[in-house]
Order: C-alpha cells, then sequence, then structure tokens
C-alpha cells in the first residue's frame, strides 16, 4: 500500500481533498472511456459472495488487459439487502442485482467491454413488472434521503481514507476548529438533532453539561453496541463511512474538550470492527488523528473496546462499566455520566447514527440540516426494515415520513399477498402499531404517543400469520435472557412474565392471567433501575392494548387464530383438494399420517390419507411436504 | 497451577502484556483469551488474575456475564441460529429446532466428538437474509429448515476428507 501523505495543516488538507475530490469525480464520471465497477460490501452482501465476486472481477479485469481503465472496488451498503449482492457500473450507474459469481464474465463481456446492459440482471418492479436501469429511479430509494447518516455508504471506498477526503470528510472538522467549542455545541443544539439510540435526548444538551464541568481529562464514547435484534443501522453506518463517524466523534471530542474517544462496538460485528481499526490507524499515520491536528490545539485519539455480547451494555452506564473491565450492569444516576463517566470523568456516550449527523450538521449548517423533518424531531432517521415486507433493508428518510410510505412505498408491502398486521419499533423497549397507526409521522413524539418509541430504528413488520402473543413471549424470553440481575422487578419480574405468557401459549391460560399480565407490567415499569428494565415489558403493553382479542381468544377459547402456538394448532387435509400421494406420510417423522379406504376425488386411483392427531408432533413437515397445499392448519 | 502447560502460561502473558498500558484491561485480555483458546477455564482466570491484580472473584463474575466468554471449550464448529425478531418472525427457531434435532443438542451444548456447538444468537445484523444461521462466523443466508442437513453435513464432509 502506498504510504500516507502526512496532512499537518489547513493549507495541505484542503489541497488534499481537492485531489481526492477530483479523483473521485473522475472516477464516478469516467472521461476517457474509464469504467469504474463497485460492489456491495455490507454484511448481508458480503455472505452471498460479494467479496469473490469482487476478486473475479478484478481477475478478469487485468487478465483482459483492461487495468488501465477499469476499476472494481467493493463498497458500503446499498441498503436493499433484499436484492443484494449489487454491482453498480459508472459513468452509466448502472445497477445490477442478486449478481452470482457466475455472472461477472457476461457483465465484464456485455457491459464493459460492449457497452451493452445485462437485462436479466437489472431490477424488477414488483408492481409495474418493468425493468429499471439505475439506482434512483427504483422505488425503494425514491422517498429516501441517504446523504446524512450513510453519507457516502453506496459510493466511497470504505477501507480507503482518499475516497472519504474526496467525499468531504473532515471539511466539517476543519470548519469545527474555526469555531470555538460553544459555538459547535449552539449550532448541534440549533439543529434539534436527539439521540438516535433509543431515548431521543438533545445531543447538544448532552455536550452542554459535559463542557460545563471543568476537567482535565474528558471522554466521548460512541455507543456501538446495537443489541436490538432486528436493527442493524449502527452496523451499516461503520461498515460503510466509517471516517464520517470517527469526524462525528472528533468533533464532538472538541466541543467538550475530550482528548480520547472510545468505540464499543459489538463483537458480532467483525466487518465493522476492521474497518474502523484501518480507518484509524490510516488517520494516525495522517497526522489528523493524534497531537495537534491541522496545527491546532486539539489533540484527539480514538480507541476500539470490543462488548462481548450483553445487550443490557447498550444502557450507557452498563456500557461504562464493561469498558472499564466490569460486568455490564446500570449504574444507578445521578450522578449522571456528563458528570461522572468513564473512569469517573466527564463522559458523554453518542450512539453511532447520532455521531454520523454531526459532520453534516457542522459542515451544511444547523439550519439546513433542521429544514428536515417535523418540529419535535429534525433531519433524517435511518431504519432497518426487516419482516414480513418485500424491500428488505437500511432505509434513510426524512423525519415526518409516514408508516405507511416506509412498509408500502419503500418496503413494496407484504409479501404472498398476505395481510398487513403491525410493525413494531423500537426493539424490545418498544411497541407494535397497527393498521390505525400507519398514518402516523415517523417522530419521536408520535411514536410515544401511539404506544411505541423511535428506539434504535428497528422496524420489524408482522402479517397475518404472526402471532402476537408468540411475538410478546419471544420479546420478554429475550429479555429474560439479557437482564443482567442487579435490580429484582427486571430480574424476577419478567421471569414472572415469560411464565405466565408460555403458559397462555400452551393454552394453559386464564382471564386472571391478563390481570396479572397488566399489574407486573406497570410495576417492573415503575420501578426497575435502567432504562432497559422500565422499558423491558413494552412488548406486553403494546401488544395487549393492540390486540385485546387476540389474548382474549388465547385465555378464553384457547384457540391461536394465527395458527402459530403449537398446542392450539391442528394439522388437517382437506380432502377436496388430497391427490393421495403420499408425500405427506414419507415426510411425516412421527408416522402420524394414514392412507384411508377412500378414494381422492383428484385421482380416484390413489387414496385420500389423513393425519392421526394424537400422533402428530405439529412439526408442519407435512404442509412443506404437500405439493398441492391441501394440508391447512386450524 | 498445575494443569496450564508452560506454552500456555508463555501466551496469556504475553497477552495480559499486550494491554499493559491501557487502564482498565480486562475485558480486551479475556477476548484475547477466548479467541486464542476457545474458552477460559478456572486455572487461566487465576493466572490473568494473578498477572494483573485483579481479584479472581470478580474475573469470574466478568467471565460469566458476558456471553461470549465461555467456562467449557466449544466445538470446532459453532453453529449459530439467529434468534433476532426479523429471524424469528420468519421462522428461524423452526431452524433452531431442526439442527437441535440432527445433532442432538440443546442449545448451549457442544457434541460429544466436540465436532459442533450448537448456539443460539441475538441478532447479527444481517435481517435482510433472515433467518440467517452462522458457522463460525461465515453467515449463511435465508435458511430453510430442511437445508439445516445440509450445512451439517458440509462440515462432516469436510472433517471426512481433512482424515
Amino acid at each position: 500500500m502506498a504510504k500516507i501523505e502526512t496532512i499537518k495543516t489547513e493549507k495541505q488538507l484542503l489541497d488534499k481533498i481537492e485531489h481526492c475530490g477530483a479523483c473521485l469525480e473522475k472516477k464516478f464520471h469516467c472521461q476517457d472511456g474509464h469504467r469504474a465497477i463497485v460492489i456491495c460490501g455490507g454484511t448481508g452482501c458480503l455472505s452471498s459472495e460479494s467479496a469473490e465476486i469482487l476478486a473475479k472481477f478484478q481477475k478478469i479485469i487485468i487478465e483482459k488487459g483492461l487495468s488501465e481503465t477499469v476499476t472494481a472496488n467493493i463498497v458500503g451498503c446499498f441498503g436493499f439487502c433484499s436484492q443484494g449482492p449489487f454491482v453498480k457500473i459508472f459513468p452509466e450507474e448502472t445497477l445490477y442485482t442478486k449478481v452470482k459469481m457466475s455472472d461477472v464474465e457476461e457483465i465484464i463481456e456485455k457491459d464493459i467491454v460492449n457497452h451493452e446492459i445485462v437485462e436479466r440482471l437489472l431490477f424488477v418492479d414488483p408492481v409495474t413488472k418493468q425493468k429499471v436501469q439505475k439506482q434512483h429511479d427504483i422505488n425503494f430509494y425514491k422517498l429516501q434521503k441517504r446523504d446524512i447518516a450513510l453519507h457516502g455508504n453506496d459510493e466511497i471506498n470504505p477501507e480507503d481514507i482518499d475516497e472519504a477526503l474526496g467525499d468531504g470528510t473532515f471539511i466539517a472538522l476543519n470548519k469545527a476548529l474555526h469555531m470555538t467549542r460553544q459555538e459547535v455545541i449552539d449550532e448541534v443544539l440549533k439543529s434539534g438533532l436527539r439521540g438516535r439510540g433509543g431515548a431521543g435526548f438533545p445531543t447538544g444538551r448532552k455536550w452542554q453539561f459535559a463542557y460545563n464541568v471543568e476537567s482535565e481529562d474528558k471522554y466521548i464514547i460512541c455507543n456501538g453496541d446495537e443489541g436490538d435484534p432486528g436493527a442493524f443501522m449502527d452496523r451499516s453506518i461503520i461498515e460503510g463511512n466509517p471516517c464520517n463517524v470517527i469526524e462525528g466523534m472528533m468533533i464532538a471530542g472538541y466541543a467538550i474538550g475530550a482528548k480520547n474517544g472510545y468505540f464499543y462496538v459489538r463483537a458480532e460485528y467483525p466487518v465493522a470492527v476492521d474497518r474502523l481499526k484501518k480507518a484509524i490507524a490510516e488517520l494516525e499515520e495522517a497526522g489528523l488523528l493524534g497531537d495537534h491536528i491541522l496545527g491546532t490545539d486539539f489533540s484527539f485519539r480514538c480507541h476500539i473496546r470490543l462488548g462481548a455480547g450483553a445487550f443490557v451494555c447498550g444502557e450507557e452506564t452498563a456500557l461504562l462499566n464493561s469498558v472499564e473491565g466490569k460486568r455490564g450492569m446500570p449504574r444507578p444516576r445521578p450522578p449522571f455520566p456528563a458528570v461522572k463517566g468513564l473512569w469517573g470523568k466527564p463522559s458523554v456516550i453518542n450512539n453511532v447514527e447520532t455521531l454520523a449527523n454531526v459532520p453534516y450538521i457542522i459542515r451544511e449548517g444547523a439550519a439546513h440540516y433542521a429544514s428536515f423533518g417535523t418540529d419535535d424531531s429534525k433531519g433524517t432517521k435511518v431504519f432497518a426494515l426487516g419482516g414480513k415486507v418485500n424491500n428488505v433493508g437500511l432505509v434513510e428518510v426524512p423525519m415526518g415520513t409516514t408508516l405507511r410510505q416506509l412498509i408500502f412505498d419503500i418496503g413494496g408491502g407484504i409479501p404472498n399477498n398476505k395481510k398487513f398486521k403491525a410493525i413494531q419499533t423500537g426493539g424490545p423497549s418498544g411497541g407494535c402499531l397497527t393498521e390505525k397507526d400507519l398514518d402516523t409521522p415517523i417522530d419521536y413524539g408520535s411514536l410515544i404517543a401511539h404506544g411505541s418509541m423511535m428506539g434504535s430504528g428497528g422496524a420489524i413488520v408482522m402479517d397475518e400469520d404472526n402471532c402476537m402473543v408468540d411475538v410478546a413471549k419471544f420479546y420478554m424470553t429475550f429479555i429474560c435472557d439479557e437482564s443482567c440481575g442487579k435490580c429484582s422487578p427486571c430480574r424476577i419480574g419478567t421471569k414472572r412474565c415469560l411464565e405466565i405468557l408460555t403458559n397462555i401459549c400452551d393454552g394453559k391460560g386464564t382471564l386472571q392471567d391478563l390481570e396479572s399480565l397488566k399489574e407486573l407490567s406497570a410495576v417492573i415499569k415503575a420501578n426497575s433501575l435502567c432504562g432497559l428494565g422500565q422499558t423491558a415489558t413494552n412488548p406486553i403493553i403494546s401488544t395487549m392494548a393492540a390486540f385485546p382479542d387476540e389474548y382474549r381468544a388465547h385465555v378464553v377459547d384457547h384457540v391461536c387464530p394465527a395458527h402459530v402456538c403449537k398446542s392450539m394448532t391442528q394439522y388437517h387435509i382437506v380432502p377436496d383438494e388430497c391427490f393421495g400421494c403420499g408425500m405427506c406420510a414419507r415426510g411425516c417423522p412421527a408416522g402420524a399420517i394414514f392412507k384411508t379406504e377412500e378414494p381422492s376425488k383428484k385421482n380416484p386411483r390413489l387414496m385420500l390419507h389423513e393425519i392421526d392427531q394424537s400422533k402428530c408432533v405439529k412439526c408442519g413437515a407435512c404442509m412443506t411436504a404437500c405439493r398441492f397445499h391441501a394440508i391447512i392448519k386450524k | 497451577m498445575p494443569h496450564l502447560q508452560g506454552s500456555a502460561v508463555t501466551q496469556i502473558t504475553k497477552i495480559v502484556e499486550r494491554y499493559k498500558d491501557e487502564p482498565t484491561p480486562l475485558m480486551m485480555i479475556l477476548e484475547d483469551v477466548q479467541k486464542e483458546y476457545g474458552y477460559i477455564p478456572l486455572e487461566v482466570q487465576e493466572l490473568i488474575s494473578d498477572l494483573t491484580g485483579v481479584p479472581v472473584s470478580e474475573i469470574y463474575g466478568v467471565v460469566t456475564f458476558y456471553s461470549f466468554f465461555s467456562l467449557t471449550p466449544k466445538g470446532k464448529y459453532v453453529i449459530g441460529v439467529c434468534l433476532g425478531t426479523a429471524c424469528y418472525v420468519k421462522g428461524s427457531q423452526l431452524v433452531l429446532n431442526k439442527f437441535s434435532e440432527i445433532l442432538n443438542l440443546k442449545p448451549g451444548e457442544t457434541t460429544e466428538d466436540g465436532l459442533f456447538t450448537l448456539d443460539v444468537l441475538r441478532c447479527v445484523g444481517a435481517c435482510a437474509i433472515a433467518p440467517a444461521v452462522s458457522v463460525n462466523g461465515k453467515v449463511y443466508p435465508q435458511v430453510k429448515p430442511e437445508e439445516a442437513i445440509k450445512i451439517v453435513n458440509e462440515y462432516k464432509n469436510k472433517e471426512a476428507e481433512a482424515c
């Protein structure tokens, strides 16, 4: 690798940015017949061999003697993960989806050499059935604003700081260093930026508290312990543009007067950790991290600490304990971390996405940033849209976008013509929103008013096949596993809730159970020590409020309307549909399916099959095995 | 410490040395030891305690608190089935049950031949390709219950070839 030039003055930085910017510009606009191939390097696409696809592109480029005019590199995450791996060709900006190893030769041969589009790899709009050539014409991208937190994510090579610089990284830091520390804080206050990790506390105020405390040592901590199951925006932000987050952290460090910053990242995210390490090492070598940054008095260093698989460490005081090498249990507050945080020093803990917003605010100005969003929530929010929705992926939308737009316009609706049932936002601390809430604009206030919360941005869509009692039980199992055990309301209370829910799902519930659940939930909410405990029962409270009939059906009629809870579900073969082929009987592990004496109406030469309910283990193997959809759940 | 080999003592001392300038390095030390040996038995905790001055009771507390640290050795191949929300609503519980049935293991257990450990993961952030299964870090996308046997066999065959 080429040696990294040192950048010690403002002039050197600006020259470098101009030079790298021109290189990047040249790459994307490709004068003199140059072509650039970029490939998605997010975790989703990497698991579908995108790294191997890149290697194959590079190999063929060399073999065909195209190295002079064609480049290929990895970029961050395209966000539209259900269609990955992506290959995008510049300057035409043609986007190929679901690319496989076997497609590489064809792309090179047709597109790169002969300038023909490989039609079969283009995205097909599920509604119009039209092929779409360019990324920004795909409905999934149309309503999004992907240039604040996901800035650079599908354009620059996350492992090349020159590309980050060319994309304008560190312009904001340079600008901030010309402002007083108070001015930087005021700018962030004015922007209306609120914490993206869950609670939504105004970021500028957090900084102000830490700024106000006199201390030789202060710390800025980036919370990348994204433990909410179903949320992966922090991972993608770090993987896609680590320098942007580092810059945000440096600006925060300058504002509060910290010399050291700690990234606390989940150990489950090895790619994010590697890219972050690499970026930090290169920035240190360039002199952009270290002493007297850009010739000023500001000195700053970044460190990385890994989580070790504890959900509660996403809570800021628990996170501090974990960095200090202790059990990750929350501390009582006050004192707040801004006064007494890491190693007893004033500390600010900001979420990854929050810090990723900061450079944009400083670069473009608070007023411009605040022009996006609603009165109570400014800017954009990244959501990890998942579950039963067509377009699964990472979405950045301006605050105030409605849930309907999120699920149906961007998300493309529910697969297999199923009916939308609920969307769970905010992870285990959040709640379920239903049909009637679909036109709610997404902002901190309205989500809370409708019984859920923003949380870190997980958005899991559920359809009519999901049982809400089962979902509540799922979250309770998670919370019981992850409760740190320090305070008894959370430790014991959640366990009792889980027992009751398990009973209900086993068909042994009573009306009294519903009362007990309500009462327990209220007690846990009021008495737990930390935010995680206080919100632990939100999934129960919100599903009970939104789906009272479903709960009643479980405890009064002992039926599970969605046919999920096994004890209350039976598999049946519909005689009119049965072909008598016997595939179900062969697939049954319990030998519960037998041939009757009655001939099939569809094929009278064969006999109808039936399920012996006393032997059935309800595994569903017969349903998968049946090719005629003759097996139903009741 | 009669159970520890000299080479292990040297290696662990080296790991502790690596972080001597860090203010509170316990987590970093434990992470490296876990990575190196796959588990952190009591003897090792005692050694770390001697080297760092952190009481062994505290180290034991930390090791048992975090799910990444293990007191017993894990299998050569750790099969992790994601039970994050996105995977769960798409049926990953059924995938887990299938692995459980094939390997005859409860989650957290290791096969007698030391080949496979079955683990439950809490979201690997690969929600777009749910249900996700990870084997030693390699992520398998959109795994159906009936594909479980294929994944297990892939590693069994790998072992057979190596023999």
